[in-house]
C-alpha cells in the first residue's frame, strides 16, 4: 500500500532551491567547473601563458640539464664564452658592454628591431649578459619549483595529519610548526648558504623547502578540521574505509583548492627568497649564476650601466607577478561562492535579449 | 475597505545566467490591507522568496524586476535607492529564516535594535534605549533590561527569532515580510513565535506577508493564500478556499503530500518480538569528552532500546535532545561511556577496530543533510559502490552492475552513476544516500532526519520509497525525526527523547493517542495541522490554559 498514488505525485517535479544558479554548472564535473572559472580570470590566463613562454624561452636559450636529459641552447654564447668587449663609439657615453637589443623599428626613428650581437650587453670581462640572465633565470625557476614542491608535500602531510587526528598529534605537530615559524627564514638561508652554498642551487632549494611549509600546513590543518566533520566522511567510515583511504581519497581531494592556491603563492615567495639570499651572498655562489646573484655582483655599476639591473630585475618581477596572478585566479576558481561578475557587456546584451527561456 | 498597504501588479523577476534571462517569478498580482496576513506557499525553487525580496530590491545584481510594486501608493520598482532605503525597515520590515546569521554576532541585541531606531528617527541614545527595552519586553523576552546587553549567542534560537521580530517592529512598519520565520525552530517554539506574531499584528494593525513551505504554519496564520509553482501563481484565494476547496490540482497534491498526524492507514504492524533484537541498547550513556576548558557534556543518559528484525522504530525529540547522538552511537561512530550496545548479538562497545569493520557491514546510515553526505569530488556511482568495494564483494564491471541495480532500486536512472552530487536535487541526493546505505543489504538502517531538508512532496515520495524497500528487504530501521507526523507514517514503535533521557517508548498508537508523559503530549499538541479550523481550536485551548 502506498501513501498516495505514484502517478499523481510524478507531476510534482523536483526542483532544487538554487535551480537557476545551477544552470551555470549543468553537466560539469568539479574539475571542469574550476577550469571554467579559471579561464574567466583574464589576468590569470595571461600570466599562465606568459609564465609558460618564459620557461620555454629561458630553458631553450642556453644549455640546460634536467637529470640525464641535456638540451643544447640556441643562443650562440654560453656563460663561459668571453667575446671581445664592446666599448667606445659603439656605445656612446663611454660605457662598456652596452645592450644591442632594439625594440623600436626604423620607421619610428629607432635602429630597427633585432637582437644584435649582445642583446642584454656584456659584463665587466665581456661575458654575454643574455646568456648569464638566461642561466640565472633557469636557476631561479628551478629553485622556485623545488621549494614549492617540497614545501607543498611537507605542509600538506603535516597539516593533514594534525587536522585529521587532532588531540595530541595535532598539538605536537603544530607546536613543531610554531617552532619553525619563529626561526627567520633569511637567517636559516644565510647559515645554510654559508655552510653548504657550494653544493649547488638545488641543494639550497631543498634546504629552504624544509623551512617554508609552515603557512601551508596551518591552512591545510584548518581545512581538514572542518572537512572531517562532514557527513560524507562518516559515511565512508561506516562503509568500512581505512583511515588512509579517508584522508587521501575523501578529504584530500576536497582540500585541493586550498593546497593549490597556497602552493602557488608559496612559489612566488620562493623565487623572491632565493633572490634575496643570493643578493646577500648566501644563496647561489659563483661560478653558478642566479638572478639575485647577478644583481648583487653588479650593484656598484647601477649609475653607469643600469641595464645590468634591468634585465635580471625584469625577470624576477615578471615571474613573481605572473605566479601571483595565477594564484589569484586559482583562488577565485576554487571558491564556490565566487559568482561570475556581471560585466557591462553582459548588461548591454541582457537588455537586447528579452525573456528567451520559458 | 481601507487602502491597501501593498499592491503588486504584474510583478516579474528574472535572473541573467549564462547569456539568457531565466524567469524566477512571473506576473504576480496581489494586494495586502492592514491587519491582513497573506501567505505565499510553494516548494523550494518556486520563486516565493525571490518575490518577497524583490519587493524592496534586495536581490542579487543579476536580477531584473518589472511590473508594479506600490507600498502605500509609492512605486518601488523605479524608486531611487534613497527612497528604497527610507522605506526598508520603516515601512517594510523583514524577518529572515536563520536568526543566528541575520543578527550580527559582535554587537549586543540592544545595540542592533537601537541602530535601526536611530537610522529612521531623530532620537537621543537614551530615548532609543528605552524604546528598545520596550520592544524587547513586547516580544516577551525575559528580563528586558538585562537582555538588552546580551549578544546573540547568549540567547536561545527562539529568543533570537524574537529579537529579529523586535528589530523588525522597531519602526512600526506597515508591512512585515516574514521569510520562513519558524523553519529553523522546534515545534513547541514555533507555536509560541506564531502566537506572538499574531498578537502583535492585532495590536499594531500591520500587514504580514508570510513566506513558508509549511502548510501547518499557513493554516495557523493566513487569511489569504497564494500558491506558487515554478515562478507562476497557481492559485490565489482565502485560507478557507485553499484548504477546504482547492481547485488547482497542484494545490490538491501539495495538501495531500503533507503528512497528517493520526491519519495514517492501518498497516499491519506486527514485527515479531521473539527473535533476537538487531539493536540492543542497555543503560547507554554517551558523553562528549571535555575539551580544554569546556567540561564534559553528557548527551545521552541511561538509554535503553531494542529494535527487532523488520521493525521500524521512530526516535522523536526536539533539537538538542540527543537523538542524533543515539543514532551515531548505534553504528559505532561515537564511543559509549557506559552500558552495553549490541548489534546483531555483537557488543560494539568493546569491539576492536577490525571487529568494528565486520559489525558495520550489518548496518547502514542515511544522513540528515543531503548536501554534505556525499563527497562532492566523487561521482555518485563511486560513493554508492564504496561499501561493496571495501567489503571486497565485487569490483570492476561487476561493481558497476551492482551500483546500477542499486540506483534502479531507489528509482534513479542507471546513467546517473557518472553524475556528480551537485547536479542532483536534494531528494535525488537523499535517494543516493539510501542506495549507499543499502549497498550491503544491512540488517539495521539508521535514518537520521533524512527528510528534514526536503520539500513535502519530495518527502512523501522518499517515505514511500523507504517503506517499499523495507517491505522488500525487511531490514530493521531506527528512524530519527523531529516530525511526529512523519514518524506516524513509518514507525511500528515510537521512542520520545528529551534532554538526553528517554521519556516514553511504546507502540505507535499508544504514544500518539494515549501519551502519558506531559512532554509527549505537549509535543503532539504543538504539531501544526494543515487545517485552519483545527488550528483555531488549538490556539484557543492554548490561550485558555495560559490564563
Amino acid at each position: 500500500m502506498k501513501l498516495f498514488k505514484r502517478k499523481k505525485v510524478a507531476t510534482l517535479t523536483e526542483r532544487g532551491e538554487n535551480a537557476i544558479s545551477v544552470k551555470e554548472v549543468e553537466g560539469l564535473s568539479q574539475g571542469q567547473i574550476v577550469l571554467r572559472r579559471f579561464l574567466r580570470h583574464r589576468a590569470a590566463v595571461f600570466s599562465m601563458t606568459y609564465l609558460i613562454s618564459v620557461i620555454l624561452f629561458v630553458f631553450s636559450a642556453v644549455d640546460s640539464r634536467l637529470g640525464p636529459i641535456k638540451l643544447n641552447g640556441w643562443w650562440k654564447y654560453t656563460n663561459e664564452d668571453m667575446p671581445d668587449l664592446r666599448y667606445g663609439e659603439d656605445c656612446g657615453d663611454g660605457a662598456i658592454g652596452c645592450p644591442t637589443l632594439s625594440l623600436i623599428p626604423k620607421f619610428l626613428g629607432g635602429n630597427g628591431m633585432g637582437l644584435g650581437e649582445h642583446p642584454f650587453g656584456q659584463d665587466d670581462i665581456g661575458r654575454d649578459y643574455f646568456a648569464l640572465v638566461m642561466l640565472g633565470a633557469q636557476r631561479s625557476i628551478q629553485v622556485m619549483l623545488v621549494i614549492g614542491i617540497l614545501a607543498g608535500i611537507i605542509g600538506t602531510v603535516i597539516g593533514a595529519l594534525a587536522g585529521y587526528y587532532r588531540g595530541t598529534v595535532d598539538n605536537v605537530l603544530m607546536r613543531f610548526t610554531d617552532f619553525i615559524i619563529t626561526i627567520p627564514v633569511v637567517i636559516i638561508g644565510a647559515v645554510i648558504g654559508a655552510r653548504v652554498g657550494n653544493l649547488g642551487a638545488i641543494f639550497l632549494a631543498v634546504f629552504l623547502g624544509l623551512f617554508v611549509w609552515t603557512g601551508l600546513a596551518r591552512l591545510v590543518r584548518g581545512d581538514f578540521l572542518s572537512l572531517r566533520e562532514r557527513e560524507f566522511v562518516d559515511a565512508a567510515r561506516v562503509a568500512g574505509a581505512s583511515t588512509r583511504r579517508i584522508i587521501f581519497k575523501h578529504i584530500l581531494p576536497n582540500a585541493i583548492g586550498v593546497i593549490v592556491v597556497a602552493v602557488t603563492l608559496l612559489l612566488s615567495s620562493a623565487i623572491l627568497l632565493e633572490t634575496a639570499l643570493s643578493y646577500l651572498g648566501f644563496g647561489v655562489v659563483p661560478p653558478d649564476v642566479s638572478l639575485g646573484l647577478l644583481i648583487n655582483e653588479y650593484q656598484d655599476s647601477f649609475t653607469t650601466r643600469p641595464w645590468l639591473f634591468w634585465y635580471p630585475g625584469f625577470f624576477i618581477v615578471s615571474i613573481a607577478l605572473s605566479v601571483n596572478f595565477i594564484g589569484d585566479g586559482l583562488r577565485d576558481a576554487f571558491d564556490p561562492r565566487q559568482r561570475r561578475r556581471i560585466t557591462r557587456r553582459d548588461r548591454m546584451r541582457a537588455k537586447r535579449v528579452n525573456r528567451t527561456v520559458a | 475597505m481601507s487602502k491597501p498597504i501593498l499592491e503588486v501588479k504584474d510583478f516579474s523577476v528574472d535572473f541573467w545566467v549564462e547569456g539568457a534571462w531565466y524567469p524566477a517569478a512571473t506576473n504576480m498580482n496581489f494586494k495586502l490591507h492592514p491587519g491582513e496576513v497573506l501567505a505565499i506557499v510553494g516548494e523550494s525553487g518556486s520563486g516565493k522568496s525571490t518575490t518577497a525580496l524583490g519587493l524592496m530590491d534586495l536581490l542579487a545584481s543579476n536580477a531584473r524586476r518589472s511590473g508594479q510594486v506600490l507600498v502605500q501608493g509609492v512605486d518601488m520598482i523605479n524608486a531611487k535607492s534613497a527612497t528604497l532605503r527610507k522605506f526598508r525597515g520603516k515601512e517594510v520590515a523583514y524577518i529572515f529564516q536563520e536568526p543566528m546569521t541575520a543578527l550580527n554576532p559582535v554587537y549586543t541585541i540592544g545595540f542592533q535594535i537601537v541602530e535601526t531606531l536611530r537610522n529612521h528617527f531623530d532620537m537621543s541614545p537614551k530615548q532609543a534605549r528605552d524604546r528598545a527595552i520596550e520592544l524587547i519586553a513586547m516580544v516577551e523576552i525575559p528580563n528586558p533590561e538585562q537582555s538588552f546587553d546580551k549578544y546573540p549567542h547568549q540567547l536561545s534560537g527562539g529568543q533570537r527569532q524574537r529579537t529579529m521580530i523586535a528589530q523588525a517592529l522597531a519602526c512600526d512598519p506597515g508591512l512585515l515580510v516574514a521569510d520562513e520565520p519558524t523553519t529553523a525552530l522546534d515545534v513547541t517554539i514555533q507555536a509560541e513565535i506564531l502566537d506572538l506574531m499574531r498578537n502583535l499584528k492585532e495590536r499594531l494593525n500591520s500587514a504580514i506577508l508570510l513566506i513558508t513551505h509549511d502548510m501547518g504554519v499557513v493554516a495557523d496564520m493566513a487569511d489569504e493564500i497564494l500558491v506558487m509553482k515554478d515562478g507562476l501563481t497557481v492559485e490565489h484565494g482565502t485560507a478557507d478556499q485553499i484548504f477546504n476547496r482547492p481547485s488547482h490540482p497542484y494545490t490538491q497534491e501539495l495538501l495531500a503530500a503533507v503528512p497528517k498526524l493520526g491519519s495514517s492507514r492501518k498497516r499491519v504492524l506486527k514485527a515479531s518480538h521473539d527473535a533476537q533484537p538487531v539493536l540492543k541498547m542497555r543503560d547507554v550513556t554517551i558523553e562528549y569528552p571535555k575539551r580544554g576548558r569546556i567540561p564534559a557534556f553528557t548527551a545521552v543518559k541511561n538509554f535503553s532500546l531494542d529494535i527487532f528484525p523488520g521493525e521500524i522504530v521512530g526516535l522523536v525529540g526536539e533539537s538538542g535532545s540527543g537523538k542524533t547522538t543515539v543514532g551515531r552511537a548505534a553504528i559505532g561512530l561515537l564511543p559509549i561511556k557506559s552500558g552495553s550496545l549490541e548489534i546483531v548479538g555483537k557488543d560494539i562497545s568493546k569491539a576492536s577496530q577490525k571487529e568494528l569493520f565486520t559489525i558495520r557491514r550489518h548496518t547502514g546510515i542515511v544522513f540528515q543533510d543531503p548536501a554534505s553526505s556525499l563527497n562532492p569530488r566523487l561521482p555518485i556511482g563511486e560513493s554508492i559502490g564504496e561499501p561493496i568495494f571495501l567489503a571486497k564483494i565485487a569490483k570492476g564491471n561487476e561493481l558497476n552492475k551492482k551500483v546500477e541495480d542499486l540506483l534502479e532500486q531507489v528509482e534513479l536512472p542507471r546513467s546517473y552513476r557518472n553524475r556528480f552530487p551537485h547536479e542532483l536535487s536534494g531528494g535525488q541526493r537523499q535517494r543516493v544516500g539510501i542506495a549507499r546505505a543499502l549497498a550491503l543489504t544491512p540488517d539495521l538502517l539508521i535514518a537520521d532526519e533524512p527528510t528534514s531538508a526536503l520539500d513535502v512532496s519530495v518527502q512523501a515520495r522518499f517515505l514511500d520509497l523507504l517503506l517499499e524497500l523495507q517491505d522488500k528487504l525487511k531490514f530493521a530501521c531506527l528512524f530519527i525525526s523531529h516530525d511526529l507526523a512523519v514518524v506516524d507514517i513509518l514507525a511500528h514503535r515510537i521512542a520520545v527523547m528529551q534532554n538526553g533521557l528517554l521519556v516514553e517508548e511504546g507502540e505507535r498508537d499508544d504514544i500518539l493517542k494515549r501519551a502519558k508523559d506531559p512532554y509527549t503530549q505537549r509535543l503532539i499538541a504543538a504539531v501544526p495541522v494543515p487545517d485552519p479550523a483545527e488550528q483555531k481550536k488549538r490556539r484557543e485551548a492554548r490561550l485558555a490554559s495560559k490564563q
